[in-house]
């Protein structure tokens, strides 16, 4: 998804994710630091692509989530988030 | 530890769904089959080892190790063109998936489903309309379908042949073919508006981001509940340039 000038949403970080998290992660409700807001992380607004990713809060657009993916490493910041509730089949 | 690794994806058929579009017939390994709006990430390594990677919704509806992916040319993309004009039968991609688990219809779900597409957005709510037909369901189905024109509509055929209980409304935005009442305009509150089941029914967006925000703006407004409201946004031109 990169070289696309404005936001798309978080279902296109389903797959960088899924090289770090067991289950899908863009089901899971996330909770804005900035203002509260709780939002599924396929509804975050998403900018970058390629290697690196930025999350915004639909809400305030304060940063939720960051993503970076180097030749070695996967990069999460979740400073951004409060919490990040992540629905598991019963 | 790598939870989930890239495949090979072996073409082995296409179709031409409109002068730049194209939908690519892929035979994967170790395919565990996949949900209705799921999408996977195709990626291609040139010689010199430079790599690109692109998300596609799957159109299809699970099929074995069968997976369909509608591709629509970006003219300056850095994938899509290849894609499109390039890829032959025969020839190899590395794909990875299925992935998504949010924007996505479960067979298993009686209610009733409001479809929403703009553009090439189609593609994932199209798999959702096989997937009800290849389950059996009888979920109520209605699709609307906004698009600049005719000439730019995917799955023509298909649409013209759905199966009882799924409703198809057209939406053309700059020239409507001959015969359509309706204005070419953009999708309004009316086109939106039309009742089509006593349950309130579960809306899946998919498009451009100006498309999908006004989609989902008009249908909050028109009193659905924005939790029954899944949105998937391309960027420009489709879903990977």
């Amino acid at each position: 998804m990169s070289h696309q000038p404005g936001h798309v949403d978080g279902n296109a970080l389903a797959g960088p994710l899924s090289e770090v998290f067991a289950v899908d992660i863009t089901a899971a409700m996330a909770t804005c630091a900035g203002c509260g807001l709780r939002s599924r992380v396929a509804q975050l607004l998403v900018y970058g692509g390629g290697a690196g990713w930025v999350a915004r809060c639909p809400g305030c657009e304060d940063v939720v989530l960051r993503f970076l993916r180097t030749a070695t490493d996967a990069v999460l910041d979740l400073r951004g988030s409060l919490s990040l509730v992540v629905p598991l089949a019963t | 530890m790598r939870r989930i690794n890239w495949k090979v994806a072996r073409v082995v058929g296409s179709r031409w769904e409109t002068a730049s579009a194209r939908t690519l017939e892929l035979d994967v390994d170790d395919w565990d089959g996949h949900l209705a709006g799921q999408h996977v990430d195709v990626r291609l390594t040139a010689e010199d080892g430079y790599r690109a990677q692109r998300s596609y919704s799957i159109a299809s509806a699970a099929d074995g190790r069968r997976v369909e992916i509608t591709v629509q040319r970006v003219a300056d993309g850095e994938v899509s063109p290849y894609l499109v004009d390039q890829l032959a039968v025969g020839d190899v991609v590395e794909l990875r998936g299925p992935v998504g688990g949010w924007f996505v219809w479960a067979p298993t779900d009686p209610g009733p489903v409001l479809l929403v597409a703009g553009g090439s957005g189609v593609v994932p709510l199209m798999a959702m309309v096989r997937s009800r037909a290849t389950s059996g369901s009888s979920a109520p189905f209605r699709l609307l379908y906004s698009v600049r024109t005719p000439d730019e509509v995917v799955y023509a055929d298909e649409l013209a042949a759905l199966p009882s209980g799924v409703d198809l409304t057209m939406v053309y935005t700059r020239q409507a073919p001959d015969g359509e009442t309706r204005p070419a305009r953009r999708i309004s509150l009316q086109d939106l508006g039309k009742p089509m089941a006593d349950a309130p029914p579960s809306v899946y967006v998919c498009g451009p981001s100006g498309f999908v925000e006004a989609a989902a703006t008009m249908l909050v407004t028109l009193g659905h509940d924005p939790a029954r409201i899944r949105t998937e946004r391309f960027g420009r031109g489709g879903r990977g340039a």
